[in-house]
């Protein structure tokens, strides 16, 4: 079966582009001239399946599909070494952020990686006590990870715990009730 | 403090600890408000924080993410409208960009005070963010720690890693690209530092939990390099690189033998040392890594050792 290497124009989705471009802190994308400063900035390049400069040349001409399931924007760890570079001013990193929101609303969950459960985890604390416990955080985060990755937890946990540096029932807020239903409102519900 | 002392604002400024610095970070929070006492600078903690809704959570629901900000900007307003100390880097870019955003997006504003209504929180006054390297540097200023340092710096020369948040993108709390301002703290206060040329490149954040061999990898890289200038122990201004480079460093050597066991010091621990603080008052009990030089350089009788 041969398949072509390169894209056509007509497997793209300009207005998913276009819309990308609008969001907030993407509005310098269409300015990009593809020199390449941000895939040199990158740390977390080497591992990336499609560089930086790449991923913002398929973003607004509108490959969904190509970006949104690429491992790039779940390796991005938002150190914003390319935004600091880019000499059009482009706010990569929150490209990035954009695109991880899409890829997480569109059910583009990649089960290798556990940086959206993280982020998942992460709002269920949030909204549940008004802040982030980390050592269950870290803990539920592991069991879905795998066993490996749990037993490595336990054991930074155990280090931790010997230093006074682990708390295992952090305060939550006081005003919890209010600040949920503000939260509910916000995103309008009742 | 006397003549000196006209940087200081007498009604001092709010402390935003954030989630880590009561938890994993706990010594930096001791260090930091040690320090501050020590420079008659007041911090009083904000009352009832939230989360500050940083960087993993943006990636989930950015909208969410912003009005937990708002909120605690919401809360300093409440106490006053001081300026708010964020000392975690991820903390501090939240609250900043919240702030910048709202200034540059009518829409962000307006979701963020219907928010802050039903929260029944003041829109009003603009508060600013700081951090406690900036505020260090153009507030009490190096030269008056080199004024009130007491004791001669009992360890070897340190690298100071600036990491990523802290100075990006923002580049208000130091210099996006060559930062020095944690280099020259230390250095009028006393502790020799190293040229450290990864003093800005990330730490892999949350990668070490996430895709641990990435973030690994990472952490290996700048102890590598800091080992390679020289340095016996770093300097950090934010409790994830600190816990990176601290908590993974057991399982660093043993990929990396070559990599030799790195206190990894917070800025107001060195600092908080240097003027007289006492070793538990800072902390400085609580590091993982390189616990024999820890106690080697901090214990009861280098406390005693005072510059005559």
């Amino acid at each position: 079966m041969l398949q072509r290497q390169i894209k056509y124009q007509r497997d793209a989705d300009p207005e998913w582009g276009r819309r990308v471009a609008s969001l907030p802190g993407c509005e310098r994308l269409l300015a990009c001239t593809q020199c390449g400063s941000c895939s040199g900035a990158c740390p977390l390049s080497i591992y990336m399946d499609i560089t930086p400069r790449r991923i913002l040349a398929l973003a607004r001409e509108g490959f969904r599909d190509d970006v949104l399931r690429s491992q790039t924007i779940w390796l991005c760890s938002c150190c914003y070494a390319c935004a600091t570079d880019c000499p059009q001013g482009i706010h990569i990193t929150d490209v990035m952020f954009a695109l991880k929101r899409e890829a997480i609303e569109n059910g583009y969950h990649p089960r290798r990686f556990a940086i959206p459960a993280l982020a998942e985890e992460f709002d269920r604390s949030v909204r549940s006590s008004g802040r982030t416990p980390e050592f269950w955080l870290a803990t539920r985060m592991a069991v879905r990870s795998g066993p490996a990755a749990l037993l490595g937890t336990l054991r930074l946990a155990w280090k931790l715990r010997r230093r006074g540096r682990l708390v295992l029932r952090p305060r939550g807020i006081q005003r919890l009730a209010r600040f949920q239903d503000a939260m509910r409102r916000a995103k309008g519900g009742p | 403090m006397g003549a000196t002392s006209s940087a200081k604002r007498p009604e001092g400024y709010l402390y935003y600890p954030g989630c880590a610095l009561k938890g994993t970070g706990i010594a930096y929070e001791e260090s930091l408000l040690a320090l501050f006492r020590l420079l008659g600078v007041r911090l009083e903690e904000l009352r009832d924080w939230n989360c500050c809704g940083a960087t993993s959570y943006m990636s989930m629901d950015e909208q969410s993410s912003s009005l937990l900000a708002a909120r605690n900007l919401g809360l300093a307003r409440q106490m006053g409208g001081r300026d708010v100390v964020a000392p975690c880097s991820a903390c501090y870019l939240a609250l900043r960009k919240c702030n910048d955003y709202a200034a540059r997006y009518p829409a962000f504003r307006d979701r963020v005070n219907g928010f802050l209504d039903s929260d029944m929180l003041p829109h009003q006054p603009a508060v600013r963010v700081r951090h406690p390297l900036e505020l260090l540097y153009t507030e009490v200023r190096p030269e008056r720690l080199r004024e009130r340092a007491v004791r001669p710096w009992p360890g070897g020369p340190v690298a100071c890693y600036y990491g990523c948040q802290a100075v990006r993108p923002y580049a208000e709390v130091d210099r996006a690209h060559n930062p020095t301002r944690m280099d020259e703290l230390l250095q009028a206060a006393g502790v020799p530092t190293v040229d450290y040329p990864l003093k800005t490149k990330c730490c892999g954040a949350t990668h070490a939990g996430t895709l641990h061999d990435v973030g690994l990898r990472l952490v290996t890289i700048l102890l590598k390099e800091a080992a390679r200038r020289g340095a016996q122990a770093m300097v950090v201004i934010c409790p994830l690189c600190q816990l990176n480079l601290d908590a993974y460093q057991g399982e660093v050597r043993r990929e990396e033998p070559s990599v030799p066991e790195l206190p990894i010091l917070y800025l107001p621990q060195a600092l908080g040392w240097t003027l007289g603080a006492s070793a538990r008052s800072l902390g400085l009990q609580r590091g993982i890594a390189g616990g024999a030089l820890l106690r080697r350089w901090f214990n009861a009788r280098t406390e005693a050792e005072v510059h005559g």
